[in-house]
């Protein structure tokens, strides 16, 4: 759509979707530079939740940066740590044992359907339905108790070792997460019939908003944008690490990369991470679920990078050390940032409320981008 | 004027006039809080959650506690703000909806009085909602509250049309304008049977009228951070509440008028003023309906809002009209 | 014109079906729980924050003032006093003091304790009005509850 004014002077104005608005997913200002209702240029301002993250990782402990990782993207925990500490043992050579290696994944997956289901209801709640965040979020109960039981923790959990896992899991866990899988299973037709074929749903969404493979590939876009615009690549597939390479799953990949197809790579995201924890917890295998290292972890001097995939996008982080017990240097890159930086090439020329649902589509988490 | 009157110089008439109206007022005052707390109370049933629960058996004093609340807060007016637009506003937004159920006729006597035009006047008093909001959004001296106030005025005016063009139809098919004629010309076949697009169309046009969810745009929560009653506290701010309910209230009224046959049902004793028992359970099955369509579906976009008025509801309601008149001249 | 009709079509049954879902979840019970008039019980592996452990043979605390709690929170939020005395051999504690509104629970503390000393309380429903509050005296909250 053209804006109103063809004249070579635009007459425009400035709105500022401030850090605090009820849409922006985080403290996340927006410049919006406006004609009416058509927005001509929309300007992330970031910063305003920067905790110097990556400070901390060079004056803690290998061990002592655990926490941290939780608190980077909080939706997305388990699979923080999982970087981290994977990051430590490549380093340094540590063998994981298999049982601990399955439970990862298994809670790692559990993880990223939690973080989905949230943004379900949210992107639902930022186009106006009230009801589907509530569904989900019933939904996502489950898995916090689950994990709870597990991890002791609800949300920042901090679960993950050096050389393992902190604690094992049990029989309750076990039976938990298979009825789990069962129960939201036959929740998917709810959502099936309540929103993707809802039409009001489809005229906000479809053909909305087009991420190009060109515009994903240069901004360094990973994740369900990437997969939504028809390029098939995610990290668990194409740099895989843990015991992903052992599990069969299907990687969701969209057609036209508008925001239904976005959506709809999350939805069946969700499917596929259902099947993973099914296989995961049929194989989970006997046997110690951590190793002994040493306290004072000392690692070569040198660097080493780490590549999980969240449920945002690709996460790595990077390590510089120069032989003692604190790391020089620690780098993240977080998915959030490159995928935000499609915001303003994205969204030009369009109304208001689509670039509120562009923006859900994204999902940032605005604690990852600023660290 | 009567001499004989001993009272004075005041007709009975006009003592009843306004003593019923005093009534009707209360009556719909009332109705507007419990419409409030109803609404709470079937979105959280809905979202599988007990709603207020709190306060008094249930949370049925819920609204009554919050209008104490807002009634002690303070209405902080911005500073570059129009003082006068800001504080006539939710008076503009609330009252003129309470004059209108003057000729609202709750049942067989009930009626504080029967204009020959009652429908027209009703109409009329409708488009005094729009001005209010534009009041509210330009004194506010706020973005955001002047973008919801712009898309409340393009609404509310392109919903009108095919508002009235039901509302025609019935009107072609009763061969009169006041409240009461139409009721009793609809008899035992109600309108709703006759004229079932008109009843949607109506149905559909009152939503946006009120701004209801999902044409609930003008206080899009989640993109203007309550669009155009955005600084508004306090007292000013419960006023705007009560009148979405009392608006709500009110299409749902005109409804079951105009196509649920009004106060017609299975006989009651004293039928002529028990007949106000069918009326308000036929509103407030239409009012359960319009909260259930609140809380199921998202926002509409603001153009498409429009274009489903103009490209669905307009022409269907031409062709109703159309075909409406050619039947009844047959 | 075609799709005009079907699109109208399509659109106002998904429309009812959509209505027909939460109309279901409106009959079905709720899932909240009305806090704190009814409460859930929480698992036991619940991490609150850490308490020092009773040991049911010496009928007191298993601390030997490491210090390597203190030494290992990444937060700095541990204070261990320790003394030594007359006839006893090793350091006793005197002070540990926890200061909640650091934690971060990340565990370190308990794992790396040598005599395991330290596990986790259950506490969830905890508020205060002043930061002091949180600042837990371990060694007191064990001998009140003595």
């Amino acid at each position: 759509m053209e804006s109103a004014t063809n004249n070579r002077e635009r007459q425009s104005f400035f709105l500022n979707m401030g850090p605090q608005h009820p849409s922006t997913h985080g403290v996340l200002r927006l410049l919006l530079e406006m004609d009416g209702e058509y927005v001509l240029e929309p300007e992330p301002v970031l910063g305003y939740s920067h905790r110097i993250q990556e400070k901390m990782g060079e004056s803690r402990s290998w061990a002592g940066f655990m926490p941290n990782t939780g608190r980077l993207d909080y939706l997305s925990a388990l699979i923080y740590n999982h970087g981290y500490v994977g990051l430590i043992e490549r380093m340094a050579g540590i063998e994981v044992p298999p049982r601990a290696e399955y439970i990862r994944v298994i809670t790692s997956e559990l993880n990223r359907i939690s973080s989905h289901l949230l943004w379900l209801g949210a992107f639902l709640l930022d186009l106006g339905a009230f009801t589907p965040i509530l569904y989900t979020f019933d939904d996502r109960e489950q898995i916090l108790d689950i994990l709870e039981h597990v991890t002791g923790a609800r949300l920042t959990y901090s679960y993950f070792r050096v050389g393992g896992v902190c604690s094992d899991v049990d029989q309750r866990f076990l039976e938990a997460t298979r009825a789990f899988v069962g129960r939201l299973r036959g929740r998917f037709p709810i959502y099936e019939k309540l929103v993707t074929t809802n039409i009001i749903f489809i005229k906000r969404v479809k053909d909305i908003a087009r991420f190009t493979p060109d515009m994903a590939l240069r901004y360094g876009a990973t994740g369900p944008i990437l997969r939504g615009t028809g390029i098939n690549y995610d990290i668990r597939r194409n740099e895989p690490y843990s015991v992903y390479p052992e599990l069969e799953f299907d990687i969701p990949v969209g057609e036209t990369g508008d925001c239904m197809d976005v959506y709809l790579v999350r939805v069946r995201e969700m499917e596929q991470s259902l099947r993973i924890i099914e296989q995961a917890l049929e194989r989970l295998p006997e046997g110690p679920f951590r190793v002994k290292v040493p306290r004072r972890l000392k690692l070569p001097r040198g660097d080493a990078s780490f590549s999980v995939e969240t449920a945002r996008g690709e996460l790595t982080y990077y390590l510089v050390s120069d032989g003692s017990d604190v790391p020089y240097r620690l780098k993240v890159r977080s998915p959030s940032f490159s995928n935000l930086s499609l915001l303003p090439e994205l969204c030009r020329n369009v109304l208001l409320s689509d670039l509120v649902m562009a923006l859900g589509t994204i999902d940032p988490v605005i604690p990852e981008i600023d660290r | 004027m009567t001499a004989t009157e001993p009272a004075g110089f005041l007709p009975p008439e006009l003592i009843r006039l306004a003593v019923t109206s005093l009534i009707v007022m209360g009556f719909v005052f009332f109705n507007s809080i419990l419409l409030g707390y109803l609404e709470r109370k079937l979105a959280g049933w809905f979202q599988r959650r007990p709603g207020p629960m709190e306060v008094g058996p249930q949370g049925l004093l819920q609204l009554i506690v919050d209008g104490v609340k807002l009634v002690g807060k303070q209405i902080i007016i911005p500073r570059e703000a129009a003082k006068p637009l800001f504080l006539l506003a939710p008076l503009l937004a609330f009252m003129p909806v309470g004059i209108a159920f003057i000729v609202v006729p709750f049942s067989n006597r009930l009626q504080v009085r029967d204009l020959d035009v009652g429908l027209l006047f009703i109409v009329a008093i409708m488009s005094f909602n729009v001005m209010a909001i534009l009041i509210a959004g330009w004194g506010s001296n706020n973005k955001y509250s002047l973008f919801g106030a712009i898309r409340a005025v393009a609404q509310n005016i392109a919903y009108e049309i095919p508002m009235l063009l039901s509302l025609l139809a019935v009107v072609l098919m009763a061969n009169t304008l006041s409240m009461r004629g139409l009721v009793l010309a609809q008899g035992r076949l109600w309108n709703m049977i006759v004229q079932p697009v008109a009843f949607l169309i109506y149905f559909i046009a009152g939503l946006a009228e009120t701004h209801r969810a999902p044409f609930d745009l003008p206080e899009a929560e989640s993109e203007l951070t309550a669009g155009f009653h955005t600084e508004f506290s306090g007292m000013a701010f419960s006023f705007f509440f009560l009148a979405e309910y009392t608006h709500m209230f009110f299409v749902a009224s005109i409804a079951v008028v105009v196509f649920l046959g009004g106060w017609s049902g299975p006989p009651l004793p004293w039928i002529d003023y028990t007949g106000i028992v069918w009326f308000m359970l036929k509103v407030y099955a239409l009012l359960f309906i319009m909260i259930w369509i609140r809380w199921t579906y998202p926002r509409v976009r603001f153009d498409q809002l429009l274009n489903f008025c103009w490209q669905y509801l307009i022409p269907f309601a031409l062709v109703n009209l159309l075909v409406t008149a050619v039947v009844v001249k047959l | 014109m075609r799709e005009y009709f079907s699109l109208l079509y399509t659109g106002a049954k998904s429309l009812l079906v959509g209505l027909g879902v939460t109309f279901r979840a409106l009959l079905q019970p709720v899932v909240t729980v009305q806090y704190p008039r009814q409460r859930i019980d929480i698992t036991p592996n619940f991490r609150g924050h850490t308490e020092l452990v009773r040991d049911p043979e010496t009928g007191s605390h298993r601390c030997i003032v490491c210090m390597m709690c203190e030494k290992d929170c990444p937060s700095g939020c541990i204070t261990v006093k320790g003394e030594t005395r007359e006839g006893v051999k090793g350091k006793v504690l005197t002070a540990y003091q926890l200061d909640f509104t650091k934690c971060s629970l990340c565990g370190a503390c308990v794992e790396v304790c040598p005599t395991s000393a330290l596990c986790y309380s259950r506490e969830y429903a905890l508020a205060g009005f002043t930061a002091g509050e949180f600042r837990y005296d371990l060694l007191a909250r064990l001998e009140e509850t003595g």
